[in-house]
């Protein structure tokens, strides 16, 4: 529905649609082809912009925004250098399936295609990494692209969409503009149907003697977390999660075995192959989970997916329900039947006795999987987690028992370095009420170490807890574990002072080194509500346990306690 | 094995990058497309026919679908649609071999569009068996230029007609 109304500019129009959709605060760095709309948001008394120190920092903001709220994440850049700084991020939230909007300057129509200052093809260049892209040629399609492109970015299997938007269409007057009922509030769009059969689906279950839940980010994403407690206590079912599915089944609950795949628990990944059926809700059979088609070789496998291009992609189902999750277990459960499974369930129990999460604590050094639980005790579970990417990363998914959805910021797909500080400053700024760690490491934290400015610029109580061992920790592992310890180019021979580096931000930082410490760098990093830094030094030679290498499957599983054999 | 996917979409400015970058990625090889406006100029076709198992071709068509700009995607099986493909060659000709060149012209249906003392330039269209065909009993007089629009096709409406 067009309606006239008064001319306006585009780039007012743009900031009156962000407004009516409710989008409260934007992340971006200003530049001269976006310059028109950033004065028009000038004036603008409902959205917050936050001036971020580099485009990436700006996406994963608004990353960090979208998964701890369920909202839509808003990031804004101008045209050429600005643009091609969020490629990652949009890449990012592509494979995690995060709405974000993307708004990018554009030089002027009758430049584009000449070369000319700052330009560059974005349209062109994010075709593969955006669920939905658009050049704004008319002020008067304006409204159109905008509202096609919340409704996709938020609709059926979120994901980033980018709105190309040259100068001087920002400046163009236009009175065309939709009659808008867009919102970016969780859940807001229509569900399509659920197609399949939940009765069918729901028998296979019931005949089952040992079914196992395999719970994904979609789960996140569809807000179905009560729904899975349901199912899973009804059918009895123990329930494991992947990396982007933490906190959608409460970790500490009796029926979780963690999260399965490379670095899941051993239990899980056990449960994986002793299973009789598996019930895939919302995950992907991402190859880190589910290297070969042989996954869950003795069990009947069920997928529920809101994506049908999901089916059967790289495992084959037997059966299948299209929709939205929250949607599709509503219509299993009423024919799930309770079922005797005490003996699997005791197995279960004596996978998690015999195989535990391990690690050597003895000697003087802070072992991380330590620290990591005394965080844990201390916030009591209630933080928000984001990490960046490594052993760290790892080691947080394993050691911190997420209860809650959305408290987990993870790049899972991506496996993005960087992320993790800007994602918990925009958890931050979704959440101001709550405890929010950035659990990072020395090589991740220097890739987008400028927001420390931004924490220090809006005053944020963002936690950050560095895992120093002066290495890349993940690529020392696989170097030391498959290439005879020859350690390519994974050695900081320099690393920046980082505690005085936070103090030059105006950020409380500091280090510790001995087990005698951990107790007073727990209190220091947590005691008040402002932001803080501890720089945890660990040795350099510690591991991520379990682990499942590179290539390989469930069967070959490796324990901390195999360690010996492997090295032998 | 073959297969043809007729494709409607969306006709504005970057449709194709979509579709045909969706092949790129995920390292699908297209043999031909042809594209072109329905009678509704919002709208366009995209033949395309590419080679690959059921397996390939389904995934093809899921992630297709996915697209905001793909209005349709149907896998025309050969027996139940018309598939047609226009070729546009010009070959040398001799004194000598005239006659033969335009007998064979005549016995394949194809339609002369220019003939010079030492060139013939035609036309044919039929499916992309016939086309090869053609083009193999012409090569030996010696093609000068020859330009291929790429297969189109279209279901019938009576499946029980073939």
């Amino acid at each position: 529905m067009s309606s006239t109304t008064e001319a306006i500019t585009g780039g007012r129009l743009m900031v009156e649609l962000l407004e009516e959709a409710g989008v409260e605060i934007v992340f971006g760095y200003p530049g001269g082809a976006i310059l028109p709309f950033y004065d028009e948001l000038y004036h603008s008394k409902k959205i917050k912009h936050i001036l971020v120190r580099h485009e990436q920092g700006a996406i994963h903001m608004a990353e960090g925004y979208a998964r701890s709220t369920g909202k839509l994440g808003v990031c804004i850049a101008t045209s050429g250098p600005g643009a091609t700084n969020l490629i990652t991020g949009l890449t990012d939230a592509k494979l995690d399936s995060i709405p974000i909007l993307a708004i990018t300057g554009q030089v002027s129509t009758d430049a584009i295609g000449t070369d000319a200052f700052q330009e560059a093809d974005i349209f062109g260049i994010t075709i593969p990494i955006t669920k939905y892209n658009a050049l704004i040629k008319k002020a008067d399609d304006l409204s159109r692209h905008f509202e096609e492109a919340i409704k996709i970015a938020m609709g059926g299997r979120p994901g980033p969409v980018l709105l190309d938007f040259p100068k001087d269409v920002q400046l163009e007057k236009t009175s065309v503009r939709k009659a808008s009922s867009l919102k970016i509030a969780p859940h807001h769009y229509e569900r399509p149907k659920v197609k399949g059969d939940p009765q069918e689906f729901a028998e296979a279950l019931n005949q089952a003697k040992r079914p196992l839940l395999y719970v994904g980010g979609g789960a996140i994403n569809s807000f179905a977390s009560a729904e899975i407690k349901a199912l899973a206590e009804k059918a009895n079912a123990p329930v494991t999660t992947t990396l982007m599915g933490l906190g959608a089944f409460p970790g500490t609950h009796p029926l979780s075995v963690g999260m399965l795949g490379m670095h899941g628990t051993a239990y899980a990944n056990k449960a994986v192959l002793e299973c009789d059926y598996i019930l895939n809700l919302g995950a992907r059979f991402d190859d880190r989970v589910a290297k070969y088609q042989d996954f869950a070789p003795n069990a009947v496998r069920a997928h529920v997916d809101i994506d049908a291009a999901e089916f059967n992609k790289r495992i084959n189902v037997d059966y299948i329900l299209h929709g939205d999750l929250k949607d599709a277990i509503r219509e299993i459960l009423p024919f799930v039947k309770g079922g005797d499974r005490t003996s699997w369930i005791e197995n279960i129990q004596s996978l998690k006795k015999n195989h535990p999460l391990d690690f050597d604590n003895s000697g003087d050094s802070i072992k991380p999987q330590d620290f990591l639980q005394r965080v844990y005790a201390k916030t009591k579970g209630e933080a928000i987690v984001s990490t960046d990417v490594g052993q760290h990363q790892m080691w947080a998914a394993q050691y911190y028992l997420f209860d809650k959805p959305n408290t987990w910021l993870t790049s899972g797909g991506l496996g993005t370095m960087g992320y993790g500080l800007p994602a918990a400053i925009g958890a931050k700024f979704g959440n101001p009420d709550k405890t929010v760690i950035c659990v990072t490491g020395d090589g991740s934290f220097q890739m987008c170490i400028q927001e420390l400015a931004t924490i220090a610029q809006s005053k944020l109580g963002v936690k950050i807890l560095l895992f120093n061992n002066n290495f890349l920790g993940m690529v020392r592992q696989w170097q030391e574990l498959f290439y005879e310890e020859r350690f390519s180019e994974s050695q900081w021979t320099y690393n920046p002072n980082f505690v005085k580096l936070a103090e030059a931000y105006g950020i409380p930082g500091m280090r510790i080194e001995h087990k005698s410490e951990i107790e007073k760098g727990v209190e220091f990093f947590l005691k008040d509500s402002g932001s803080a830094l501890i720089e945890v030094m660990i040795p350099a030679e510690e591991k991520v346990f379990p682990m499942i290498p590179a290539g390989k499957s469930q069967q070959d599983l490796i324990e901390f306690k195999d360690l010996g054999k492997l090295k032998k | 094995m073959k297969h043809t996917l007729s494709i409607l979409v969306n006709n504005h400015p970057g449709v194709m990058s979509h579709v045909s970058g969706l092949f790129t990625r995920r390292g699908y090889n297209i043999d031909s497309i042809a594209v072109g406006v329905t009678d509704n100029v919002d709208v366009s076709s995209m033949t395309i026919v590419l080679n690959g198992d059921d397996f390939i071709v389904g995934q093809v068509k899921n992630q297709l679908l996915k697209l905001p700009d793909v209005l349709k995607v149907q896998d025309m099986a050969y027996a139940s649609s018309v598939q047609r493909e226009l070729v546009l060659i010009s070959f040398s000709i001799t004194e000598t071999n005239r006659s033969e060149a335009l007998t064979i012209c005549n016995g394949f249906d194809v339609k002369i569009l220019e003939m010079t003392e030492d060139s013939l330039l035609i036309e044919f269209s039929g499916n992309s068996r016939q086309v090869t065909n053609v083009i193999s009993v012409i090569k030996p007089f010696g093609i000068r230029e020859i330009s291929r629009t790429g297969q189109i096709a279209i279901a019938y409406r009576n499946q029980n007609s073939v």
